[in-house]
């Protein structure tokens, strides 16, 4: 159990690390999204599933979505 | 000079943040109130999941002022994102695979979301989870057909409803039973049953309801300006 919590943990930081440095947005906001993913898996293994609904639903889901159409309204690399 | 200050601004804070943190006891519950929940919770608000209990049970009054925070969030997104010039560029369709998977997906979605809101004191979830499930289920119709847009007067409607039920109910507690806003007036039922745990399933379909179409209208509202 404390292997997988580790491995989720680093790949966490991994993506989180990789929407920092992205220049490309959308990917950026993936990695975000994949940030967003592994914490809701996280709260599931920790026993708290209410939040992890609501992380999977709104994190993962919809603020993806707003950033995305955001980003299609501007531009798509940062200088 | 500017950066010398802010390094050790930086530098204060981080102490200040591990010194704070080492003093809380990592993974061992030392909050009466917590204690209290756990042992009170499922006979006082008659929910079986504890988290609704005091979601809904005790702490209903900041759940109505979440909602509002989320309300007040939409409104302010409309105000300023509403142009008045109509923008008719074309419409780019979207894939056969896109389109069909949605579509199916779609009443799937809706369907889950209502299972998660009604079975809110049973079962982990509740009405901003079924909500925002809710509203992604609407976000996969957006992007399967680009001109669809959802029937905004029955969009306002039911948030409407849902925040006035949810102050409605809220209200009439104060005149029966135990005399406070939001009191559980309505019978405990049988512990882990459907029909159980009095207002809570009703205040949380209709919370449901709200966020749901407030978090519609918001996608609707960045979808039309794309």
């Amino acid at each position: 159990m404390i292997i997988v919590i580790t491995l989720l943990v680093l790949m966490m930081l991994a993506s989180a690390i990789t929407a920092c440095i992205m220049k490309d947005l959308i990917s950026a906001v993936i990695a975000a999204c994949v940030v967003s993913l592994i914490a809701a898996v996280l709260f599931f293994l920790l026993h708290a599933p209410d939040v992890a609904m609501a992380e999977a639903s709104i994190g993962a889901a919809l603020v993806t979505a707003v950033f995305i159409i955001a980003i299609k309204r501007t531009k798509r690399h940062e200088e | 000079m500017k950066k010398f200050f802010s390094l050790i601004l930086l530098i204060i804070i981080v102490v200040g943040m591990i010194y704070t943190i080492h003093q809380i006891p990592f993974g061992k519950n030392q909050s009466k109130i917590g204690k209290y929940f756990v042992a009170n919770g499922k006979d006082e608000t008659g929910a079986a999941n504890i988290v609704t209990s005091v979601v809904v049970g005790y702490r209903s009054f900041d759940t109505l002022g979440e909602v509002t925070v989320l309300f007040l969030a939409a409104i302010g997104l409309g105000a300023i994102l509403t142009t008045t010039k109509k923008q008719n560029h074309d419409i780019e369709k979207a894939s056969l695979i896109l389109n069909t998977g949605c579509r199916f997906l779609f009443p799937l979605v809706l369907l889950f979301s209502a299972y998660i809101f009604i079975h809110g004191h049973l079962s982990p979830g509740g009405g901003f989870q079924g909500g925002a499930v809710v509203a992604s289920g609407f976000l996969l119709i957006y992007l399967a057909c680009p001109g669809k847009r959802i029937n905004k007067v029955g969009n306002t409607i039911s948030e409407s409803v849902g925040g006035l039920i949810f102050i409605i109910l809220g209200a009439i507690g104060l005149f029966v039973g135990d005399r406070y806003f939001l009191a559980n007036f309505l019978p405990k039922g049988e512990l882990n049953t459907l029909f159980s745990a009095g207002i809570i399933p009703i205040i949380y379909i209709a919370l449901g309801f709200k966020v749901g179409s407030e978090l519609n209208s918001v996608i609707d509202k960045m979808m039309e300006e794309s």
